[in-house]
């Protein structure tokens, strides 16, 4: 889950992390008001994207007045794919040093990784190109954690001056606010040493790991709405993981291995897939309602069921599909392939209530959906 | 990480739905199940075998050597560090949707004790004609036969179909090892490799991986060590591109983790790269000769 600025920042501040002054407006009106509580102000877009200021999203204002007139600009703008419906109005600090800080889950390491930079304010991936010995990182044993004394090491040398300190402070709380909140990514770019010698978050981003949001429902609330089509909305209130595509061949199979593989064949075959829609794990009970949900996608040609079943039984899969065709009556052709656990009992539904019998591999399958789609 | 048959196996969470049917399934085809747990049914039998609180516990009651965790998620930090603390040297955790900083935790605290993890959000493993530990089809003749084969998957479903190809083409599995899908897991491709490359029996093997992170290609680096033929699919190919993770994420992948990546990394390290899961039999043929 991603979290905007705006709703990321109040973390970093209840771990102890400096933020500057602000306030959220959705009218130009409003942003004029909270920035006469301030004077110089930042108007930031407020988006889960990176980039903003590059598009256009970010604008000093030294008036009110003119808060105004760059919330009229920049609310409505789009933003990588994002309509921006608020502006951060927050009070300008003015800038010594630009920094850069992050803790992520580092998957080949397996654990925590904290990064820190001296470039600041630069996407980090061009720091890394540009200036490798400008980027510092450590590998975190997660059961050990990451204290100030960690901080002071790995910004050590790195001419922060009588800064030094008060990074490292830094880096500790902000290890602290990542493992506290089940985060995958939680990043300050830049972080500053302002004029006045304090250290401050200026921008945050913050992906929370979608499997500890059971853990963190209060903070998930703040959390940015995923950006879902109206077929992905009704699968994800039904339980059911399913992405839209473009193509025209559908798709239904349970385990996202095995269905991102139909999609690999069906391509392989010169198709084009309609959709991501798999029934694995626990959800191999749900074969009728992501049927049913699949048929209504408009302008599917021909479909693909695959069921290869370990743990999810093909027999169960079936029934349910069975009832969906039973009580819809699609007029399009449906290719199966069915193997593993169930797959006689499977087989033996299918020919009996459908009349149909499975194909041989799922290449056949998925190459007989593609000719009847062209 | 291959589990065989004179391991001694321990069910947590034994009495649950899955725990029981699978329970039953793995004794029938002849895993030596020895215990379960479950905090509240300490001092019962379930499925002929005594029920303990924990693991800890039951090493001292019914000494186990591989722990298999039917365990809800946010309780398998807790289970998972029982069985590890308790002696486990291996644990095969099925369970998806875990906190990734759970992972995290006794991922590392394995790895400190030399203990092997199958997972998480694996179907299992299976040693043909010896025991199964998971959710796997094992007792299907037609998809699991004791033969030559390595196979290794990160997905369970990915694995059957794979495992019936190689059946089908006339060949057999020494073992299968289900690595997991999450992206932290204890055991990587290329740990699993290692660990078909020196099993007795095993004459090539199929690695099944997908798009995403970097194990096929670290994997690929231990590929050109071997002599054993070694075949691979790489699902994905036609996925959009998914969920990223910022800048960060990016760096620290670098370029690794596409299907172009993959698939160039493993033809470099002399491995045959398939184009569908149908292609598996007529790979191995042209590779082992028979």
């Amino acid at each position: 889950m991603n979290f905007e600025e705006h709703a990321a920042k109040p973390l970093l501040a209840r771990h102890g992390i400096a933020v500057p002054k602000g306030g959220l407006a959705r009218t130009p009106d409003e942003a004029a008001t909270v920035a006469g509580r301030m004077g110089a102000v930042v108007v930031k877009a407020q988006v889960p994207a990176g980039k903003r200021g590059k598009a256009g999203g970010i604008k000093r204002a030294a008036t009110p007045e003119e808060a105004r007139a760059h919330a009229r600009a920049i609310l409505g703008m789009e933003i990588a794919g994002f309509k921006v419906e608020k502006v951060l109005i927050e009070e300008q600090v003015p800038i010594e040093r630009e920094l850069y800080a992050a803790v992520l889950n580092d998957n080949s390491g397996k654990g925590p990784l904290v990064m820190f930079s001296t470039e600041g304010g630069m996407d980090i991936e061009e720091v890394a190109a540009a200036a490798p010995a400008k980027l510092r990182l450590q590998p975190v044993d997660i059961r050990r954690g990451f204290s100030r004394a960690d901080g002071g090491a790995l910004v050590q040398g790195l001419g922060l001056g009588t800064a030094e300190g008060k990074v490292a402070d830094a880096l500790a709380k902000l290890y602290e606010a990542y493992a506290a909140h089940d985060a995958e990514l939680l990043e300050i770019n830049p972080l500053i040493v302002a004029r006045d010698g304090r250290v401050v978050a200026l921008d945050c981003k913050f992906v929370m790991d979608d499997c500890g949001i059971v853990r963190h429902l209060d903070v998930a609330r703040a959390g940015a709405p995923e950006q879902l089509t109206g077929l992905e909305a009704r699968a994800r209130a039904a339980g059911l993981k399913y992405i839209d595509l473009d193509g025209d061949v559908g798709v239904l199979a349970n385990g996202a291995g095995l269905t991102m593989t139909t999609m690999d064949v069906i391509r392989h075959y010169g198709g084009r897939p309609a959709n991501f829609l798999e029934i694995g794990g626990e959800s191999y009970t749900q074969a009728k309602p992501a049927l049913e949900l699949l048929l209504s996608k408009p302008g599917i040609k021909s479909l693909v069921i695959n069921f290869c079943g370990a743990f999810a039984r093909t027999d169960v899969m079936a029934q349910g599909v069975i009832e969906a065709i039973e009580a819809l009556k699609p007029g399009l052709p449906i290719y199966f392939s069915v193997h593993g656990t169930g797959d006689v009992e499977a087989i033996k539904l299918l020919k009996d209530r459908l009349g149909v019998t499975p194909l041989a591999t799922m290449n056949d399958a998925c190459q007989a959906a593609v000719r009847a789609a062209a | 990480m291959i589990v065989r048959g004179t391991d001694r196996v321990l069910v947590m969470g034994i009495t649950g739905k899955q725990g029981t049917f699978w329970t039953e399934r793995m004794q029938a085809y002849g895993t030596r199940i020895v215990g379960g747990t479950h905090p509240g049914k300490a001092g019962t039998l379930h499925c002929s075998v005594p029920v303990f609180a924990t693991a800890r516990d039951a090493m001292k009651g019914a000494t186990f050597d591989v722990a298999v965790l039917f365990i809800p998620p946010l309780l398998v930090k807790e289970a998972a560090m029982d069985a590890i603390e308790a002696g486990a040297k291996g644990l095969v955790v099925l369970t998806e949707h875990i906190p990734v900083q759970d992972v995290m935790h006794f991922v590392a605290a394995a790895k400190e004790r030399s203990v092997w993890i199958l997972g998480p959000n694996t179907a299992g493993a299976v040693t043909p004609g010896e025991c199964f530990a998971g959710f796997m089809p094992a007792f299907n003749e037609r998809i699991f036969r004791k033969g030559s084969i390595g196979v290794i998957s990160r997905s369970g479903s990915l694995g059957v179909l794979f495992c019936l190809n190689v059946v089908q083409a006339g060949y057999g599995e020494s073992a299968f090892l289900g690595i997991g899908g999450d992206p932290i897991i204890g055991s990587t491709t290329r740990d699993a490799l290692v660990t078909l490359d020196t099993f007795p029996g095993t004459e090539a093997v199929v690695m099944v991986g997908e798009i995403g992170g970097a194990m096929e290609e670290e994997a690929a680096e231990y590929a050109k060590t071997m002599t054993k033929p070694v075949v691979a699919f790489i699902a994905g190919g036609a996925a959009p591109e998914g969920k990223k993770m910022g800048h960060a994420g990016a760096i620290v992948m670098g370029n690794k983790g596409s299907y172009g990546s993959k698939r160039s990394a493993l033809e470099a390290a002399g491995v045959t790269v398939l184009d569908t899961p149908s292609d598996v039999g007529a790979a191995l043929k042209a590779r082992l000769g028979y």
